[in-house]
């Protein structure tokens, strides 16, 4: 039983991201019609926000220590961030130590940013063309995004850690009631999965409860119709390519205390995450979202020693092994709407 | 000739002619002199830019006939090299038997891959090829790599069927039942076709100009004029012609009373065992094979080749190739010392802005300036490089013809 609760838990983090990528995905097939294959890319970017957060607030200049010489005899210095001069010692340490967290918000206005820039500068000219054509574009795109962060960050991955009191794991399965020891869980990987929740959430709500949300669910049924209703529905697809992209950055935001961030993690994450937009349902919003934490938790059972043990290496091709039986047998995937892509 | 109308056969006849002659055209700069690191005339390129020719009119045949994007093609590359390998570890170090089965091998996958994937279109399609490549890839990298008892019994020095993460190589306890074991001098004999090493090779210099001429990579060019000789008479039979058909309109196809689903297949497997084929030269090149071979990044790579130089059209996969491997090999060799000796001329703080400017487009970044390319291919030429020469040749001709259309009027005003 424990085992089982820990193989869960373990497939938690990646499902998380799976399905908050998933999510974007499909909000974007949903609305525009289009295949990104540069969302792993914006993943990619919402990460090395992090990155760049914690590289702006320990930012530093050097302040001579009073009463200390060196063993030159010149003043000792120390460096100093910034931070700490204008909001004190300690809250700036507390800043610094947060700036993962912090990141969040400098990667919403970033990641609607460049969502915006990427639909409006050029996946509008690619409604009309077949979706060959989308892939190949954004497949480019994603491309010269991952090179543009490349030649500024390096090759090698840059660590973006949690703060301080989420660092470390805890006894899950003491607080359940199973022995001490089974079942240890870090703390991140809860955090990220509560936050993978909050944001599902708020996407979900944003387009059942609100206006918008329902003009833009309209759009995704039957766009003309909404269009002749006198509605600029292309402006609202826009803001949604923006929501999408966001979502995705804030998924890579939070992933990056997990998974050092390097230029190539978003093409890693694409990849499955496609198979998991296809195994949702193409179009469906929830089916992604389910899709994404059951081939996550999958992949940790699939990762058990006992099942490595009669099936070596089911781990690496449990996602592929499932998208494959699914597509053959129900091409719309497990939610998807009858009559969607299902050719 | 051959079969050929007057267009395709001249067509043949000028790659022919670039191929017999690329030593000495991709060398056009004497050694030593400032641009020498242009030449892209040494053996492991060349051998480099017709295999991946190999690869990419192979692909074309699939995604460029019929329209079906096959995202994971580098799975049967891969299958070639490690049919190739084993073929050389078994039996002998001849090429032709490892060129064989590697078609065989890649030919019995893409018929169960095809089998498969071709029930659905679309993106559905290219995920579904994506998916089996990376289970290839997964398998090659882990599952097959776990020591079996077979091999290891017979003493050869790897794990499993696929060598895991540092792959196939040859060993000196390979059995190979038809040749030797070693070589005289008890080194690990290298591929040959029929006692002629492929990697031999014999230098022309000519004055400031070396050139080498080497057998592994006229072995290959005429495996790829093969290649390309059988694509032109696919692309102009009526097998093609449905081919088309199906990437036109595949309902009205069915209409007519044709089941597009075997020719499908055909085209399929057609293309797998091109790129079986250059798998197996890989090998033959160079006796190594590994699981990165079939890392989806590597179908990008002919995806790109492709689109690059002209999907659909003959000779423009083979120019993609040539283009992207000029690029990884050559381009991205110049560093920013180079660029600063290159504008040494200018003033210095203009010197510094301009190299600063350039320098992330090249060396390390060579991979910025071909996502770039990409994008501009796709948007603007559907065609690729093919196109663009089309389009410019066409403005010329247009051109002259406006010319002497006004020589000829304006005397009668």
């Amino acid at each position: 039983m424990d085992a089982i609760i820990l193989q869960i838990l373990n497939g938690l983090d990646k499902g998380s991201a799976y399905a908050l990528i998933a999510l974007g995905l499909t909000l974007i097939f949903g609305t525009l019609g289009v295949v990104n294959f540069a969302h792993g890319a914006l993943f990619m970017i919402g990460a090395f926000c992090a990155v760049t957060l914690s590289r702006l607030l320990s930012l530093s200049h050097e302040v001579a220590i009073p009463g200390q010489v060196d063993f030159l005899g010149n003043p000792a210095t120390r460096d100093v961030p910034y931070v700490y001069d204008i909001f004190g010692e300690a809250a700036g340490a507390a800043i610094i130590d947060w700036s993962v967290p912090l990141a969040i918000l400098l990667a919403i206005p970033v990641m609607i940013a460049v969502g915006v820039i990427m639909e409006r500068g050029l996946i509008k000219h690619f409604y009309k063309r077949p979706h060959a054509d989308q892939i190949l574009v954004t497949f480019g795109l994603a491309i010269v995004l991952q090179e543009i962060i490349k030649y500024y960050y390096g090759a090698n991955p840059i660590p973006a850690p949690a703060p301080q009191a989420f660092v470390g794991s805890f006894d899950f399965g003491a607080l359940i009631g199973f022995e001490p020891g089974t079942i240890i869980y870090p703390y991140w990987r809860l955090v990220y999965f509560a936050f993978a929740v909050v944001i599902i959430g708020a996407v979900f709500a944003f387009l059942q409860f609100t206006t918008f949300g329902m003009v833009v669910r309209a759009g995704m049924a039957d766009r003309e119709t909404v269009g002749l209703l006198g509605i600029n529905i292309d402006k609202r697809f826009t803001i949604m390519f923006g929501l999408a992209a966001a979502v995705a950055g804030l998924a890579g935001v939070m992933y990056a205390p997990i998974t050092s961030p390097n230029y190539h993690m978003g093409m890693d994450f694409l990849v499955l995450s496609f198979v998991v937009v296809v195994v949702g349902g193409m179009g469906s919003l929830p089916g992604a979202v389910l899709a994404g934490f059951l081939l996550g938790i999958l992949e940790s059972f699939a990762s058990m020693r006992e099942v490595l043990e009669i099936v070596p290496g089911l781990n690496q091709i449990i996602i592929y092994l499932v998208a494959i039986v699914i597509l053959l047998t129900r091409p719309r995937g497990l939610m998807g709407r009858k009559g969607v892509m299902e050719d | 000739m051959f079969g050929l109308d007057k267009k395709d056969g001249s067509l043949l006849l000028i790659v022919t002619a670039l191929v017999i002659f690329a030593p000495f055209l991709l060398n056009p700069f004497p050694e030593g002199s400032a641009l020498a690191q242009f030449n892209a005339g040494y053996p492991d390129l060349m051998q480099r830019f017709v295999i991946f020719g190999i690869f990419a009119i192979g692909f074309n045949i699939l995604f460029g006939l019929t329209g079906y994007l096959s995202f994971g093609h580098a799975a049967f590359l891969g299958v070639g090299s490690y049919a190739a390998m084993w073929m050389f570890k078994l039996f002998g170090m001849n090429v032709l038997p490892a060129l064989a089965l590697s078609m065989i091998m890649s030919a019995l996958f893409a018929v169960v891959i095809g089998y498969v994937s071709l029930r659905r279109s679309g993106i559905y399609f290219s995920i579904l090829t994506l998916a089996f490549a990376m289970m290839s890839y997964a398998l090659a990298y882990s599952v097959l790599a776990t020591d079996m008892d077979g091999p290891t019994q017979q003493g050869l020095l790897q794990k499993g069927l696929t060598g895991g993460e540092t792959g196939l190589q040859l060993t000196l306890q390979d059995p190979r039942i038809l040749g030797a074991q070693t070589t005289a001098d008890g080194n690990i004999p290298v591929p040959t076709l029929f006692g002629l090493e492929m990697r031999s090779a014999t230098e022309l210099v000519l004055g400031d100009w070396v050139f080498t001429f080497s057998a592994g990579y006229y072995f290959s060019a005429v495996v790829m004029l093969i290649a390309f000789y059988l694509s032109i008479r696919i692309f102009r039979s009526p097998f093609g012609m449905v081919l088309r058909s199906i990437k036109s309109n595949q309902q009205r196809l069915t209409y007519t009373g044709m089941n597009p689903r075997p020719y499908m297949l055909a085209a399929f497997v057609i293309s797998g065992m091109y790129a079986g084929l250059a798998g197996g030269l890989m090998a033959a090149m160079d006796p190594l094979a590994g699981p990165e071979r079939m890392f989806w990044t590597a179908s990008g790579e002919v995806v790109l080749m492709t689109i690059l130089g002209g999907v659909g059209t003959l000779i423009g996969p083979v120019l993609g190739a040539g283009a992207i491997k000029y690029m990884e090999n050559i381009i991205s060799k110049i560093n920013s010392d180079i660029l600063h000796s290159w504008f040494a001329f200018l003033p210095d703080g203009l010197e510094d802005f301009i190299v600063a400017i350039i320098y992330p487009f090249i060396g390390k970044g060579w991979h910025l300036t071909l996502g770039i390319i990409f994008m501009l291919v796709v948007i603007f030429l559907p065609g690729g490089l093919v196109q663009g020469g089309q389009k410019l040749a066409a403005l010329f001709r247009r051109k002259k013809q406006e010319d002497t259309k006004s020589a000829t009027t304006e005397p009668a005003e």
